[in-house]
């Protein structure tokens, strides 16, 4: 175990040295001044560029540069934004968390109704209930992430008006952001009705959250569906019924618990398709987390923030990935490597 | 129990609650403004910016003037200053102040004493005098009073006592009481100032504003909002609603989509194609007004060949107006013959304008040596504003134009700032773009716009210096006899059509959409967006 552990981490932080390594060489290969594009700062005098190119020692060779350049990307100095001014890490701290909540809600709905639609119709498998959840399934499988968001937004914000369409939450109510969870922020906020901005904030939660989770439903749906149909065939099935089990019984003694375990870490694979649909989704609702923070400094040209959100999105895919195979073989260690999810 | 009942019962309640808990939501959600703004201000002191989005901003909510515009007649009307008086030569203006006017107390700055004398000087003195110790905060420059050459025709600003203020001027300026009450002559506060300055940090005046307007700033971040609550001791003591936000938007469609579901109260610059939209819908309200604005084609006379009149006559005969007005505008806005819409009294109804002709185009191409495949750009501006709301579409079809007399044309764009950093420095061959009003004086078309002065400052951007031209302005601000100063204006439009410097193309008409909630909402067609006033009832 200890072997496999330390195997890990010796990839990670080579996948992470690459990373820091490209995001370094972007300073160099976006147009303009290196150091701006190192800093965020426009230097004002000669005096203040001196100093910014003694920080980050430019005058040195390449190797020098980027040792420099991981201490302080270690150290939390990550540069300013030129657009904004404000500290990058301060930006990404802000925006990631909204990132994160809304994949982390999306997953949650997709658990709570994939699974179980997946186990009836798994139960079911073959049958006129089974093919109709398949199908809509396969549908819901099929659909353009962007597209669904942006049907949802005519149809339940711009016809019904049932949902609003931008934002996390009423700019009514004033929520310093704290951990960048809108939710809890709400519990740390003061002066205001807090069951109120709860009900604004869920209200705000819902189309964005239902339109990224509908894939992951539909694809919770067919793993389970797989699953359950697997287990549901195994000769220790046919044993407990022989033996007079009830139906239920043998649905959760038997079937369910088995059926769930294969499930687990093709779950966990998909956060990361997860968190790059909520990327996409969040510049349609203006959803204050990374994605849209990228698209608007590739918009406004903010090279240093470009970079650092490259560097901060691709650590956290690179970290969940691997925590989740080192998971993965935690949980069921009698297995090598699971292949992708196939649905 | 087991795992699944577990699962189901907890989000059925979690439904449940979700839809049981009501608790009162009318009375907060009517307690607070939300305006749907398209960009990020540059600062919160309008004397430092022309922009819109700085005005809007800033200039009727945190600040108020020493005069306002009349918002339906257009007559300039009391505000901190409570009376005025000129004297009988036209050199010497006499401010009576109002008294007990108190200045904001946010959690940055408590005031110790109401607005008075000093404050109209030290505001005034800001811009005037370049040896003033907050001239140079914040780049010292104040492109409106620059453009005007404002400062240079006040001799001297005395303080008679603490309420009354005396203004001399060095000649007579027919403009000068208009120019006062603008979006961007605003009282600061001088004991702000002086408290910044002590701190070592003056910039914060511009960026954390105190001011004596209807609300106060309270925060800012840029790209998402700003913050404001209401002014409890503004001295007109309006009914408003106790909060104001604004909520940075820049996609117009975007805009529009949160007005129709209510996360907007107010949006800024409605886009042409959607005023139908607008118009269908009971809840909203489209106010109109027939904008002092123009938009403009403008040519870089610095550089030839555009520096030959002919060749800028050329051009404009090459394109087709009308069809510009159609493609562009959808009906919202009228053609431009001068520089002047029809909303001012100095319109002149008859005045020479350039018809679509390309064979005379072609002819005087020829003649000014012009070669077929000449290239040349076309710098359209990135943001949509009534004037022109869409300078790349029509770029693209002055293109197409340009191309039937053999020019070539290459569209250039850059986002906002950068464009007009780069107008400034004259890197342009011509640009497409326009100009607001910020009074009802025809002087605020004519200088900001071509005379030799305005060039620096950023609003010539046909960088074109004329003396003759200059002259007969000045002439104008001469005399207080309206229809001497319209004859004046009228020989100006004859040598714009001489010399072409820019071929003007329309004037749009002001738009503002908001919900029908919103109560004592009024268009201000000189300027920027007030909300003092203003309430919402759900």
């Amino acid at each position: 175990m200890i072997r496999i552990l330390l195997r890990y981490i010796i990839l990670f932080v080579l996948t992470l040295l690459v990373l820091a390594g490209l995001s370094f060489s972007l300073a160099y290969l976006f147009p303009g001044d290196v150091l701006a594009n190192l800093t965020g700062i426009t230097a004002q005098n000669e005096m203040q560029r001196a100093a910014l190119a003694q920080q980050f020692h430019l005058d040195s060779g390449y190797i020098v540069q980027f040792y420099h350049y991981l201490k302080n990307l270690l150290t939390g100095n990550w540069g300013y934004s030129f657009i904004s001014g404000m500290p990058l890490s301060e930006e990404v701290r802000l925006a990631l968390p909204a990132t994160i909540e809304l994949a982390t809600y999306a997953m949650l709905l997709a658990i709570v109704i994939g699974i179980p639609v997946g186990c009836y119709a798994g139960l079911r498998s073959y049958t006129a209930a089974d093919y109709t959840i398949n199908s809509a399934s396969m549908i819901g499988y099929s659909f353009p992430v962007f597209w669904l968001a942006l049907l949802f937004i005519l149809m339940f914000s711009l016809e019904w008006n049932i949902a609003p369409l931008s934002g996390r939450i009423s700019l009514l109510f004033e929520v310093p952001p704290k951990t960048g969870f809108i939710l809890i922020d709400i519990l740390f906020a003061d002066n205001i009705n807090r069951l109120l901005a709860f009900r604004d904030a869920l209200h705000h939660l819902m189309l964005p959250t239902l339109a990224i989770s509908v894939i992951s439903i539909a694809s919770m749906v067919r793993i389970t569906r797989r699953s359950v149909i697997e287990v549901k065939n195994k000769p220790f099935v046919a044993a407990a019924r022989t033996r007079g089990l009830s139906q239920g019984q043998i649905f959760y003694r038997h079937i369910l618990r088995n059926a769930l375990l294969p499930i687990l870490p093709l779950m966990a694979i998909q956060i990361t398709t997860l968190i790059t649909n909520a990327m996409i989704v969040e510049t349609l609702f203006s959803w204050p987390g990374i994605g849209n923070w990228l698209i608007q400094a590739i918009y406004q040209r903010d090279y240093p923030a470009l970079r650092i959100g490259m560097l901060a999105v691709a650590f956290m895919v690179v970290t969940l990935t691997i925590l989740i195979d080192l998971f993965n073989r935690v949980i069921d260690p009698s297995r090598e490597k699971y292949e992708r999810v196939a649905v | 129990m087991n795992s699944l009942q577990f699962i189901l019962i907890c989000f059925i309640s979690l439904v449940a609650i979700s839809a049981c808990s009501q608790p009162p939501k009318e009375g907060f959600y009517q307690s607070g403004i939300m305006y749907c703004s398209e960009s990020n201000p540059a600062n919160f002191n309008p004397q430092l910016d022309t922009s819109s989005t700085t005005s809007d901003a800033s200039s009727h909510q945190i600040y108020d003037r020493l005069l306002d515009f009349d918002a339906d007649s257009g007559r300039i009307i009391p505000s901190l200053a409570s009376s005025w008086k000129v004297s009988d030569d036209g050199l010497t203006y006499t401010f009576q102040l109002r008294r007990n006017v108190p200045f904001h107390t946010t959690d940055y700055f408590t005031p110790s004493r109401p607005m008075n004398a000093d404050d109209v000087i030290f505001s005034l003195n800001r811009w005037r005098l370049p040896q003033h110790p907050f001239h140079q905060v914040s780049g010292g420059r104040y492109p409106y009073f620059e453009s005007l050459g404002l400062a240079d025709n006040i001799r001297q600003i005395e303080r008679i006592n603490g309420y009354r203020v005396k203004i001399t001027l060095s000649q007579r300026d027919s403009s000068f009481l208009a120019n006062l009450a603008t979006d961007f002559s605003v009282i600061l506060s001088f004991e702000y100032a002086e408290a910044l300055l002590r701190e070592a940090a003056p910039e914060r005046l511009d960026h954390y504003p105190i001011g004596t307007g209807p609300y106060k700033f309270e925060s800012y971040r840029k790209d998402h909002h700003i913050r404001y609550v209401t002014h409890t001791e503004h001295w007109k003591a309006l009914s408003q609603a106790p909060r104001l936000i604004y909520d940075i938007t820049p996609k117009s469609s975007l805009r529009l989509a949160k007005l129709i579901t209510g996360e907007c109260d107010a949006i800024a610059f409605p886009a042409q194609t959607e005023l139908d939209i607008i118009r269908d819908r009971e809840e909203l309200e489209l106010a109109k007004k027939p904008g002092l604005n123009i938009g403009f084609w403008a040519f870089n006379t610095r550089r030839p060949p555009f520096d030959n009149p002919d060749v800028r006559r050329a051009l404009a005969y090459a394109i087709d107006k009308n069809t510009l007005l159609e493609a562009v505008y959808f009906d919202s806005a009228t053609r431009a013959r001068s520089l002047l819409p029809a909303a001012s009294w100095a319109y002149q109804a008859d005045a020479e304008d350039t018809a679509y002709n390309p064979a005379v185009a072609r002819q005087l191409l020829k003649k000014a040596g012009i070669e077929p495949g000449f290239t040349m750009t076309i710098w359209a501006m990135p943001i949509e504003r009534a004037y022109n709301p869409n300078a790349a579409k029509m770029a693209e079809l002055m293109q197409r134009y340009l191309a039937d007399v053999g020019i070539v044309v290459n569209i250039v764009t850059y986002d906002w700032t950068t464009f007009r950093k780069h107008l400034r420095e004259g890197l342009h061959d011509s640009v497409l773009i326009g100009w607001s009003a910020d009074n009802g004086d025809p002087d605020n078309f004519y200088r900001p716009l071509l005379s030799c002065g305005a060039i620096p400052s950023g609003t010539n951007r046909a960088m074109w210096c004329n003396e003759k031209y200059d002259a007969l302005i000045n002439e104008a601000l001469q005399t207080e006899d309206l229809a001497k100063r319209k004859a004046i204006y009228q020989r100006v439009n004859n040598l714009l059509f001489d010399e072409l410097p820019l071929v003007p193309i329309a004037h749009a008409f002001r738009y503002r959409a908001y919900r029908k909630e919103l109560k004592g909402m009024q268009i201000n067609p000189y300027g920027g967006i007030r909300f003092g006033g203003v309430t919402k009832k759900l």
